[in-house]
């Protein structure tokens, strides 16, 4: 038993490597945010430009939309960093990661706006437009803000499920948390960043995950 | 436009290089096909499980299932993979694979079938029950077809977003088609084999989108 607890809880080695892993903590929560302000935000842009329906534009979208929510997430993070540089184009890791987790965000998040604006009964589109607010107001004041709050719970799990990704970007040398618990588990033998790692994700994702149950009670949906 | 041709979507490169792709192909479409089953069943035992409602089980179903919700896919697979041999376990690539990956998606689906079942209504449960059939019964014949119905839209979204999750077992080097892909474009100096695997990727999983896309649309319609 003492054995395993060196292997898998030696202190002296998370001592060593404490600092490091929380570096790369930090920058996983940096990338978090980044992928889940690019992606929610386009995503909402993209849907609201869809309502307007312009037949090119739309396409365009939807071709968007299916290209992000088909491509597997590392593929598209492997593609943006070793990929783009024959273009002439070097990102760093972590614009790679945010672009790439970020357009795969942005595909599910306008998909899910998009449902929830289709959802919006005609009737409420026809009441605003007759108190003579224009197509945009209409959008902006009267639909969008209901569509939103359906979205919200269709989006909450798809979220999580993607910003988990930043582990991903590990494979493009960003130097977060699974990165740097790799690189002091190969240059000390020993199991104990790992599990010092797995324990900072949980840290991070298991408050979003009891959110998401907690607005499944409160809106009785099944996400 | 010439060049941007000739670096990725060169013919010569892709020539030689297509074998090396068909082989990525057949080893991710095997690892689907052995883990999305593996995964399903997983998932429903667990929810047909917690659906029995005993006191002391249902907690510990739940923790089952949100800690793998909260916990990144890629540092389950890692864990497995170089965590395990600390252990004396040592796994190829392949079972690490499907273990790390059909764990993860276990509780995904079961999650979603537990949605699924709380969707059937109490009386369908008692009135199969009072027909005589047994609990193991009343959960296969009357209340989970009924649930899977309800939920088809999650289920089938969560499994292309496991078949898409097989791309992470390029980290374990096992040569799926993304791995190969990597290969292949080192070896030629060429960024082709990576358009070449995301465009199989894409041709491959399209169908799939469009149909989650569809349900998804149907449910939103329906609530």
């Amino acid at each position: 038993m003492r054995g395993l607890g060196d292997t898998f809880f030696n202190l002296q080695v998370i001592e060593k490597y404490l600092p490091a892993l929380l570096s790369g903590f930090r920058v996983t929560l940096a990338l978090a945010g980044a992928v889940v302000t690019l992606g929610i935000l386009l995503g909402l842009t993209l849907a609201m430009v869809r309502a307007f329906r312009f037949r090119v534009v739309n396409w365009l979208i939807v071709a968007f939309v299916d290209l992000f929510r088909t491509l597997p997430q590392l593929v598209v993070l492997v593609f943006a960093y070793f990929g783009l540089p024959y273009a002439g184009i070097t990102i760093s890791g972590f614009t790679a990661a945010t672009l790439g987790l970020g357009l795969v965000l942005a595909a599910f998040a306008e998909e899910a706006f998009w449902a929830a604006i289709t959802a919006i009964p005609r009737g409420q589109w026809e009441a605003a437009r007759s108190t003579g607010l224009s197509f945009a107001q209409a959008l902006g004041s009267v639909v969008m803000p209901q569509a939103v709050r359906i979205a919200i719970p269709l989006l909450t799990n798809r979220t999580i499920a993607i910003t988990k990704g930043t582990a991903l970007a590990s494979v493009i040398a960003v130097p977060e948390i699974l990165d740097k618990a790799q690189s002091a588990m190969s240059l000390s033998s020993n199991a104990s960043p790992l599990i010092i790692g797995a324990g900072l994700y949980l840290a991070i994702f298991a408050p979003f995950v009891l959110f998401s149950r907690w607005l499944e009670r409160r809106f009785g949906w099944i996400i | 436009m010439q060049e941007f041709l000739a670096s990725f979507a060169n013919l010569e490169s892709l020539a030689r290089i297509y074998p090396l792709l068909l082989q990525g192909l057949q080893i991710t479409l095997l690892l689907s096909l052995v883990t999305v089953p593996l995964a399903i069943a997983l998932g429903l035992m667990i929810a047909v499980l917690y659906s029995f409602h005993v006191r002391f089980l249902n907690p510990l179903l739940i923790v089952y299932v949100d800690a793998f919700r909260a916990f990144p896919v890629l540092v389950l697979l890692v864990l497995i993979f170089y965590g395990l041999p600390f252990l004396g376990i040592n796994l190829a690539a392949f079972p690490a694979a499907v273990l790390g990956i059909a764990l993860n998606n276990s509780g995904y689906y079961g999650e979603i079938f537990r949605a699924g079942i709380e969707t059937v209504p109490r009386g369908q449960r008692e009135a199969a029950r009072s027909t005589g059939l047994t609990a193991w019964q009343t959960a296969f014949s009357v209340v989970l077809p009924q649930a899977v119905h309800n939920v088809l839209a999650p289920l089938a979204g969560n499994t292309l977003e496991l078949i898409k999750t097989t791309s992470i077992a390029t980290v374990v080097a096992l040569p799926e088609l993304l791995r190969s892909a990597r290969v292949a474009q080192e070896s030629t100096y060429n960024p082709t084999p990576l358009t070449a695997a995301a465009l199989i990727y894409f041709v491959l999983l399209w169908p799939l989108t469009r149909l989650v896309a569809r349900l998804e649309r149907k449910m939103v319609a329906r609530q």
